[in-house]
């Protein structure tokens, strides 16, 4: 009955440790949501070109190609920060980027891209915000990897920066897309 | 002087009607314009039970965020739409995840976060029972009792 009367207090002690410890350890990533889309199908979508006027962009022909799936907007600060680093990933040629302008003027949009350079394959227009309700999204930049079955493999949330392409975004690419078999696509 | 004050009566006529009806649009919550007062009340129920999911701890009724506004849109056309309470939270969870409900569902993930309360009182009240049988099993040893319990 004594060693009870110290293990108790100790164990309740030890619990109330574990609870904190995983309360501060997953406090900093409130921020960042988990997409519930992760292995499931990407949305279809079928949305008006930014760039080719009376063109569509649509979920069908980016079938069978791994695609990153970019959200985005003039108006969003963080999304000019990260520019530079998607002119990168265009550069490499390793996998195809597709915006989604979100709540945007398509005027600024475009002059926004002239100015800095456009690094999409092509850019489906969002103008009233329902096609992001459909990814989920919550805040630009979002970036979601679509694979050639159209499943969402990974969302990354916030500017892409080298580390994430780096860390996060190629080793989930299969081997075929590295940068030397890039080029025939 | 008297066609001023009528004026004078007319603008603060007009001032008054505008604070009574146009004050509520300054309110997060747009005019909804739903058709009957049953979606309206599903509607209010609705945006009530979902997070913003910018400003995490208002609701999609008291958040006065863009992408609230678009949700709640959302919500309205699938009412509209005909879809059912449970296919519109359906919808939300599955782009969104069970954090954007306010009250969490019970599923696997979140039974500890139902039961835990439940477990803990248990371990308190059996704790207590204990300690108090104890006592009073270690009452008749008491040494003030001692004259009672030998008798």
């Amino acid at each position: 009955m004594s060693r009870l009367r110290f293990t108790i207090p100790i164990a309740l002690f030890a619990l109330l440790v574990v609870v904190l410890a995983i309360g501060i350890k997953e406090s900093p990533d409130k921020d960042l949501i988990p997409s519930p889309l992760i292995g499931k199908p990407a949305p279809t979508f079928s949305l008006p070109s930014l760039t080719a006027p009376g063109q569509r962009v649509s979920s069908a022909q980016l079938r069978g190609h791994w695609y990153l799936f970019n959200v985005w907007g003039t108006w969003c600060v963080s999304c000019r920060e990260e520019h530079s680093m998607l002119l990168r990933i265009h550069a490499t040629g390793v996998i195809p980027l597709i915006g989604l302008d979100w709540k945007d003027e398509r005027s600024d949009a475009l002059s926004f891209l002239q100015a800095e350079g456009d690094p999409y394959q092509s850019i489906a227009v969002d103008r009233d915000g329902s096609e992001a309700i459909m990814w989920g999204v919550y805040g630009a930049p979002e970036t979601f990897l679509v694979n050639p079955e159209g499943i969402v493999v990974y969302k990354y949330i916030g500017p892409i920066t080298e580390r994430a392409w780096q860390d996060q975004i190629l080793p989930r690419l299969p081997l075929s897309e590295t940068p030397a078999a890039a080029g025939s696509s | 002087m008297r066609a001023p004050s009528g004026a004078l009566l007319a603008l603060l006529a007009a001032l008054l009607a505008s604070a009574l009806l146009g004050a509520p649009r300054a309110y997060a919550i747009a005019p909804t314009q739903m058709p009957t007062p049953q979606l309206e009340a599903r509607y209010l129920a609705l945006i009530q039970g979902f997070r913003c999911m910018q400003c995490q701890d208002e609701s999609l009724a008291d958040s006065p965020v863009d992408l609230a506004a678009d949700m709640r849109r959302q919500i309205r056309e699938m009412l509209l739409a005909g879809k059912t309470d449970e296919q519109i939270r359906d919808f939300m969870v599955s782009r969104y995840g069970y954090f954007i409900l306010f009250k969490p569902p019970f599923v696997l993930k979140t039974a500890w976060l139902w039961l835990a309360p439940g477990v803990l009182l248990a371990i308190g009240v059996i704790g207590a029972l204990t300690v108090i049988r104890k006592r009073a099993a270690l009452a008749p040893t008491d040494p003030t009792d001692n004259d009672l319990t030998d008798a």
